[in-house]
């Protein structure tokens, strides 16, 4: 098993990556990492998390296939979910 | 006992081996330095520091480096200047100016903290630096690298400046332009610094990188003649800074230094990319990331990873935070060229245009010891102010029109 925050090539292998995830506020009542489960082959393992009424935000590790994480990360985008590093930004 | 106990989780207290490591396993917290400060305090005296280099190393009992320095031997010990015409144009009667204009060699901040970096990472037995930056932190990180004979790979936007490429390119560095926008960049970073051995400064040796900030608290006591400043005005990126330049006051109070810590932290960020100062303005303890629009790009990030750590580091000292438009950041740059001779950053004129606004919200008060921070040279940031500073005179050699142009007096 690999362990970093982005996968750099696609490849066949279980792996497991890391995310800051962010809900816009219209997105909050919705089950998304529920959806994301049943929608694509990952595990979800949240590790802290602050969700309110009008923000919120998960630090989490998905695990499974480089290729159906990254499949899962572009689902999450597509709902509206903001997807960054574990670091956030790493541009200074 | 080493000085360095380990690494441990700002989230959770786990704690970790001092290696190249920067989150926790079991949290996902970011990780930080945790030092053996008896230990220290037996080692370090005002004496042995004030015997040191000139350098920020004249720290390094409190610096994250297990043996001595080797890259960056110059970085530090910068001017504290008695800013006593911006003081009086303020109101205030003991303004000081921290000069990191003048940090060596690449005249910013950033030079401490890539210093303490990369001589981490040579402990570390890493032969190559990386960042990816939109200007200071990657000329610092070529320019060190050069020096420290490392292989340095620099990751920039497609659409920076040229002068800013070419302040890169003149160390030959393998500078890389990352077609896309400022998240694409970002996120290729974050991959890359996950799958290559290379000491990603703000990246996996983050934990050591970030103490660096810690000099520009240390240099100011001590040239203050050991005392800690009533208040502080500090720019806001990332908003590490203002949190190092916290612990370092703190550190100090812990070693014996000083017999107590009552400076008000003061964070200052661009209208245009203000983040953390929205959130401290709206009484709440989290910030809503932003997509940055401001000139100072130097402190253009809008999804700060230390945002919750300086609102904390605010809140805990007393301190405000302020944000400024681009027409005051110019105005600020310009003050502080007028008054002082000290031609600032972009950054820099955030740091004044916030001074301004603080001191006339009372927040900042004519007696007490105000230091603000200014973090990088104007220099390197010329096109912000091209347009505001006027044009020379222009008259033929001839002393007659010299003389009608500018009186007998010489004045115009």
């Amino acid at each position: 098993m690999r362990c970093r925050s982005f996968p750099l090539l696609p490849v066949a292998a279980m792996t497991k990556l890391r995310f800051h995830i962010r809900f816009p506020e219209e997105k909050i009542p919705e089950p998304v990492i529920y959806q994301i489960g049943h929608e694509y082959q990952v595990v979800t393992s949240i590790r802290r998390a602050d969700v309110r009424e009008t923000t919120g935000w998960m630090d989490v590790e998905f695990s499974g296939e480089t290729a159906e994480i990254e499949r899962a990360i572009a689902g999450l985008r597509n709902k509206g979910v903001l997807v960054d590093p574990i670091e956030l930004n790493v541009v200074e | 006992m080493e000085k360095m106990k380990a690494l441990i989780c700002r989230e959770c207290g786990k704690e970790y081996p001092t290696e190249a490591l920067h989150v926790c396993e079991l949290c996902f917290g970011p990780l930080e330095v945790k030092y053996n400060y008896e230990e220290i305090k037996e080692a370090m005296s005002r004496a042995s520091v004030e015997a040191g280099p000139k350098s920020l190393w004249r720290y390094k009992e409190l610096l994250p480096i297990e043996g001595g320095p080797t890259v960056g031997l110059h970085a530090g010990m910068t001017p504290l200047v008695h800013a006593k015409n911006l003081g009086s144009f303020l109101g205030l009667d003991e303004l000081y100016i921290k000069n990191d204009c003048v940090n060596q060699p690449t005249l910013s901040f950033k030079d401490r903290v890539v210093a303490v970096a990369l001589t981490r990472a040579r402990e570390l037995g890493y032969e190559t630096a990386a960042c990816a930056s939109t200007g200071n932190l990657a000329n610092s990180v070529a320019a060190h690298a050069a020096q420290a004979g490392m292989q340095c790979y620099v990751f920039i936007p497609g659409d920076l400046e040229a002068a800013k490429v070419l302040g890169n390119l003149i160390y030959r560095p393998k500078v890389v332009e990352i077609e896309g926008n400022y998240d694409d960049v970002n996120r290729l970073c974050s991959e890359i610094a996950g799958e290559r051995r290379w000491a990603f400064v703000n990246v996996n040796i983050r934990p050591y990188y970030a103490e660096g900030s810690k000099t520009l608290a240390f240099e100011v006591v001590e040239q203050l003649g050991w005392r800690a400043p009533d208040q502080v005005v500090v720019p806001m990126a990332s908003g590490s800074l203002l949190t190092k330049i916290w612990k370092g006051l703190n550190e100090f109070k812990k070693i014996g230094f000083l017999k107590d810590v009552s400076t008000k932290v003061n964070g200052a960020q661009a209208e245009g990319c203000s983040p953390i100062a929205t959130a401290f303005k709206d009484g709440r303890d989290f910030f809503k990331p932003v997509k940055p629009s401001t000139i100072a790009k130097s402190l253009a990030i809008g999804n700060p990873a230390d945002g919750y750590y300086a609102l904390k580091t605010a809140a805990e000292s007393g301190g405000a935070m302020e944000a400024v438009t681009d027409d005051e950041i110019i105005e600020g740059i310009k003050l502080l060229a007028q008054t002082e001779g000290i031609f600032a950053e972009t950054a820099g004129g955030v740091t004044i245009g916030t001074l301004c606004k603080l001191v006339k919200q009372g927040v900042i008060k004519k007696n007490e010891v105000t230091v603000a921070y200014i973090t990088g040279n104007g220099l390197k940031t010329q096109e912000a102010v091209v347009d505001s500073v006027g044009r020379p005179y222009r008259i033929p050699p001839s002393l007659v029109k010299f003389e009608e142009t500018f009186g007998q007096q010489g004045a115009a």
